[in-house]
């Protein structure tokens, strides 16, 4: 299973942590710092696993932006590599050619689709498709919620109550 | 798409990434922090959208490392809104802020769950998503039934039923009792006959869970999984949008032969021939293709397949086709495969007998041992240690050795515990054996555990031939200008035993082997110089007849050390010289160690404990013990016949005492005594002697086990006795705090505190400890000792008996420094509550840069003197590897908190640090240090770092102090272990008094 998801930029800073084991704030943060100084410092060309605290790291590397997953030494290594791969096809439909600001200014669309894509550390959907629908629908139950709120009806009952 | 604008969200984070440093970024931090906190506290004014907002704003404040834990109720009440978007917000932000362990989330169970039972199947989605994702035990008791209804619901559709599939999974892995077995395995069965391929995923991800636990009750599942790979493996019936790079899902595939392998055997034939032509296609299918995510899916399908191929213990055929392909694999360009190769091939050897297939590819292997990248390093070395056997155990471990020449610091301890392994599994004759070990310790001594040298000892010892051998190689080592500390032990060691049976070759009278082992006296630690005096002791006892000129020579060094301020030493020194001056009685009692018994290995015991552990870890782990038990001027010299613990306690107590009354007389008469028997096992009376070696026994003594307790006692870090009191504070943190400041909290915990203030001047300081007593009773029975090391004049005022209820006692402690030395003084202190006995170590922080001036020193002044100090001992230089990355500022600030005065601009290379200061001591008196760290920009985790002083021991004090401080060394808190949650520690109120006496401080 995957213990948790980190993006963290070559510069060091996180841009997306999802955790699927139980971690304190405390050992977090230790976890991104000494993943940050081993992967970050690794050279091209090297093979996208590091072995870390009995674990293994996937990890691969999109601009100045690392994805990285942590799973149990006997996993699949290359079937989570593809794991980052399709989640990031994925993010790239949803925002059209997605970039590192992307994932800063809409970093909470970012979860919703992580959401959509692994729950309990494990693969959910594989098909880009059926996420991207997902998304969209969530996207405009949001919209509609938002349109009500702003009819005069909804605005009177509000001072009203 | 559609991205809901939020402006105060946007505009916030753009303000934060236009901070220019850490600081300004704190403290607009802070301002939100603020500003929401009092927005949240008359929420009445607060519109769903605001709060949303902040929620939001919470979470990527969250994101960038801070605290919010007092809004984690906010975005858990979030939850309970009626309406979607907050909804929404409120389950994604507590999955994100809370673990399964805060117990706010308790307050959502019955939200949750109201959430799963009801119509709606958006809020559905984001209830099961929350419980899939930090769902603890306690939800899984409360929600497990409903899950499972949804799942096998008829009505459900497949977007909740993929969801509620995994769902149960984590609750499953919370609980494996949530789930029936007998009613269960059927439901599992006709899940698994799905036709939609996201709900099969996340179905099978369940099955897979199940399984491990208990095949037993699947089997009627084992051919519906076959069926799923038949489906894949043909591409029938899977749509367009399952395929990955025109692979029918890999992902599914996968999790589909993992699944197989739970199964011990497969006995039904056609469903066994089935699966054994999809494998077949698989392993003969899969090409090497250009696009690297189709190469890295198929082979992430074949990597599986060869698992379930090895695991079935397929026919020979096949087996070979397999290492055919991990033999072709191990040697392409692309770095993954070549890792996943050499992983499989250790794992081949595991489960069957294809050694000698496997040995084919020995020079291909040895080549990845050279690797650029360290994670096929590390399988190349497992593989190296897997394949090894008696026919080529010489070219693995000689590899190994020139290896361990380059080897990285994470490596190394790895390395060298797995070629000394090697090397006595395999040795094909004893003296290559010796050799390798005293390499080993020559090339990499700081990564030679002691069970290394121990081992080597034991097997010369037990073999005659060996003897003259070993001693003679010890020798040669010794000729060496520097050699390791472990070099020295087994040198000596082996020296005082054995020298006498090479005493007519040239260069090893009793005489010139004793002068040059004393040379390196000066140079080595207190535990080694233990062995020194008893190596003396032998040399003189074989010299004879007795050289009048050696034996003055050693006599004037034993009645030097009768006063040593260690008490191991200062015991040995006592009884040796007393001994020696006995005559023909010394014969008796120094006689040549008994054989010691054969028993297993304890290297290759600790090689299997430490298995799991990683390499780095456990070199880390080792090497935080050193240092402690460095500070400890007692290192746990037990003798071995004692049960630990009493060990424990008397050797901190005894010093005292036997400082100031020497019963010398009385001590030897009864080592007389018992020496005086001729049994074996009281030949060990000199096991105090050699004591480092009790960790293997005397002879004669039954129990393998306790004896190998007392050897791990012997390593474990100061304060880790158990105390039925656990201090409320990271002692390690305190202490590393401390090293820079001057006062705060060394130690506390529920009823005591202790703080210190100190005030140093040149090579004098004065401590005062302040001793609080927290409870409303008094303690009793406290006692404070301090346990100064030999570099070091302590002395501590009285600490009285008693401390009255909430009061705080003070006592001063002078501190003079003598020489430098990185030794670190430790304070014993114990005390009683009720009927609680607390006994802790605590390192006192007068460290070597407490005894540090600032000094800024200008071009014109430092290049003369940094000229002047040109070469060894006076000026050493180090690369040191596996640094801490930090950027140079935080460098330099590093250094300056440690006094050492940073020059900057001083050194024209922007790269490089130049620093200097004065240092304190009696016999130095004032004496400038310099110091230049040269950074490689390209690799923050090496650098190269010249330290120069007047004189050579500061400098190489000064140098490994250093060192100490640039390389991480995690405090001794636990690796977080996924499954296993540990408790969050309690808050303390700020109406706790111990609060109340810190302010005080």
């Amino acid at each position: 299973m995957i213990h948790f998801v980190l993006s963290i930029s070559r510069q060091g800073k996180v841009r997306l942590t999802k955790w699927y084991s139980p971690y304190t704030q405390r050992e977090r943060s230790k976890v991104i710092q000494e993943l940050s100084g081993m992967i970050l410092t690794r050279g091209p060309k090297l093979c996208n696993i590091v072995e870390w605290r009995g674990f293994k790291v996937v990890y691969r590397r999109y601009a100045g932006l690392y994805f990285c997953m942590c799973v149990n030494q006997e996993d699949n290594e290359l079937e989570i590599l593809e794991i980052i791969q399709y989640f990031v096809e994925t993010l790239n439909r949803y925002f059209g050619s997605v970039c590192e600001l992307d994932l800063i200014f809409h970093f909470h669309q970012t979860y919703y689709i992580l959401d959509e894509i692994l729950i309990a550390g494990e693969l959910q959907e594989s098909s880009k498709t059926t996420v991207h629908r997902l998304i969209d629908a969530q996207d405009s139950l949001v919209e509609a919620a938002k349109e009500k709120e702003n009819t005069v009806s909804y605005i009177i009952a509000q001072v009203a109550s | 798409m559609a991205l809901s604008g939020m402006r105060g969200l946007s505009v916030f984070i753009s303000e934060i990434r236009n901070c220019q440093n850490k600081e300004q970024e704190r403290l607009r931090v802070d301002k939100e922090l603020g500003n929401i906190r009092t927005r949240f506290k008359n929420e009445k004014g607060l519109t769903p959208y605001e709060k949303k907002k902040y929620v939001w704003k919470m979470l990527y404040i969250f994101m960038l490392g801070y605290d919010v834990d007092f809004g984690h109720m906010e975005a858990v009440s979030l939850i309970s809104a009626p309406k979607y978007p907050e909804k929404q917000v409120g389950y994604l932000v507590t999955s994100c802020l809370l673990n399964e362990n805060h117990d706010f989330l308790r307050l959502a169970i019955n939200t949750v769950r109201n959430d799963i039972i009801g119509r709606n199947e958006t809020f559905q989605c984001l209830a099961l998503t929350l419980v899939g994702n930090i769902g603890g035990r306690e939800f899984a008791e409360s929600l497990a039934p409903d899950v499972q209804k949804l799942l096998i619901s008829s009505s459900c559709r497949p977007l909740v039923k993929k969801k509620a599939a995994l769902c149960l999974l984590r609750l499953v892995r919370k609980n494996p009792d949530v789930v029936n077995v007998d009613g269960w395995s059927d439901r599992m069965a006709q899940l698994l006959d799905e036709r939609h391929v996201g709900v099969l995923t996340s179905s099978m991800s369940l099955f897979v869970s199940l399984v491990s636990n208990n095949h037993e009750a699947y089997w009627s599942c084992l051919p519906k999984c076959v069926k799923v790979l038949e489906r894949l493996a043909r591409n029938q019936d899977v749509p367009q949008e399952y395929t990955y790079y025109g692979i029918p899902s890999p992902w599914l595939q996968v999790k589909t032969l993992r699944a197989l392998q739970y199964f011990p055997t497969i006995e039904d034939p056609n469903t066994r021939r089935a699966l054994f032509e999809v494998l077949q296609r698989v392993l003969m299918g899969t090409d090497v293709v250009k696009n690297v995510n189709k190469n890295n899916a198929s082979h992430a399908v074949l990597f599986e397949a060869l698992a379930l191929v090895m695991h079935l213990d397929a026919e020979k055929e096949m087996m070979s086709q397999c290492v055919a392909l991990l033999g072709k694999f191990i040697a392409v360009r692309e770095p993954n495969i070549r890792y996943l190769g050499l992983e499989n091939m250790t794992r081949m050897l595991m489960v069957t007998d294809v050694q000698d297939i496997i040995k084919r590819h020995q020079a291909q292997i040895i080549t990845s041992l050279k690797d650029p990248d360290i994670s096929i390093r590390r399988r190349a070395l497992d593989l190296l240690y897997a394949m090894c056997d008696t026919s080529n155990a010489k070219d693995i471990v000689e590899e190994l050795l020139q290896y361990l020449g380059t080897a990285e610091f994470a490596m190394r301890e790895e390395l060298a515990l797995k070629a000394a392994i090697l090397a006595e599994k395999f040795a094909p004759d004893l003296s290559w054996y010796v050799d390798v070990i005293l390499q080993l310790i020559d090339k990499a001594g700081d990564f030679v555990s002691d069970d290394i040298w121990f081992r080597v000892v034991q097997f010369v010892t037990n073999n005659e031939d060996l003897q003259p051998y070993a001693a003679l190689k010890a020798r040669e080592y010794l000729d060496k200008p520097a050699i390791h500390e472990t070099m020295m032990k087994v040198s000596a060691y082996l020296l005082g035993e054995y020298s006498h049976l090479l005493a007519r070759r040239p260069g090893c009278s009793p005489k010139e082997i004793f002068s040059i082992i004393h040379e390196k006296l000066p140079t080595v630690s207190t535990p080694t110089i233990s062995i020194l005096l008893s190596t003396y002791a032998k040399i003189l006892m074989h010299s004879q007849p007795p050289d009048p000129e050696l034996q003055n020579q050693i006599w004037a060094i034993f009645s030097k050390y009768e006063t040593s301020i260690d008490a191991e030493i200062q015991q040995r020194a006592v009884e040796y010289f007393t001994l020696s001056k006995k005559g023909a009685a010394l014969m008796d009692i120094l006689a040549e160690m008994p054989k010691f018994p054969e028993r297993e290995s304890s290297l290759i015991k600790k090689a299997e404990d430490t298995e799991a552990d990683t390499a780095e870890l456990s070199a880390i782990k080792s090497r935080a013990q050193q240092q402690a038990s460095n500070a400890l001027v007692v290192t746990g010299q037990q003798p071995t016949n004692e049960p630990p613990q009493v060990t424990q306690l008397g050797m901190v107590k005894i010093p005292n005492i036997n400082m100031e009354n020497n019963h010398v007389d009385q001590e030897v008469a009864q080592t007389n005594g018992i020496t005086g028997d001729v049994e074996p096992q009281n030949a060990d009376i000199l096991g105090d002697l050699l004591s480092p070696l009790a960790i293997e026994g005397p002879p004669g003594v039954s129990g393998t086990e306790t004896l190998s307790e007392d050897g791990a006692l012997a390593l474990a870090p100061v304060g880790e006795q158990e105390n039925a009191i656990k201090p409320m504070v990271d002692i390690a943190e305190r202490f590393h705090a401390l090293c820079v400041n001057d006062s705060g909290v060394l130690y506390e915990d529920p009823y005591v505190q202790i703080g210190i203030k100190a005030e140093w001047r040149g090579h004098q300081g004065r401590l005062v400890l302040f001793l609080g007593n927290k409870t409303t009773s008094s303690l009793d029975a406290v006692q404070a000792v301090i346990l100064p090391p030999s570099h070091m004049k302590l002395e501590l005022s009285s600490v009285p008996e008693v401390i009255p209820p909430r009061s705080q006692v003070q006592c001063p402690l002078e501190v003079v420094n003598l020489r430098p030395s990185r030794d670190v003084a430790v304070l014993d202190f114990s005390y009683k509550f009720g009927t609680n006995l607390v006994d802790n170590k605590l390192r006192i922080p007068a460290v070597l840069n407490k005894f540090f001036q600032p000094i800024t020193l200008s071009a014109e002044e430092f290049f003369p003197q940094w000229r002047s100090l040109a070469a060894p001992p006076l000026k050493l230089q180090e690369v040191v590897r596996g640094v801490r990355p930090m950027s140079l500022g935080e460098m330099a600030n590093l250094l300056n908190s440690l006094r050492l005065i940073v020059s900057p601009g001083l050194d024209p290379n922007a790269n490089n640090l130049v620093a200097s200061t004065t240092f304190y001591s009696e016999s130095t008196r004032s004496m400038l240090c310099l110091v230049r760290i040269e950074t490689d920009p390209a690799d923050r985790t090496q650098l190269r770092m010249t330290v120069a002083s007047g004189d050579p021991t500061l400098t190489l004090e000064l140098k490994e102090f250093i060192k100490e401080q640039l390389i991480s060394i995690p405090t001794a808190s636990k690796p977080p272990v996924p499954q296993q949650p540990q408790p969050t520690t309690q808050p303390i109120s700020s109406s706790d008094p111990g609060a109340l006496l810190a302010g005080l401080l």
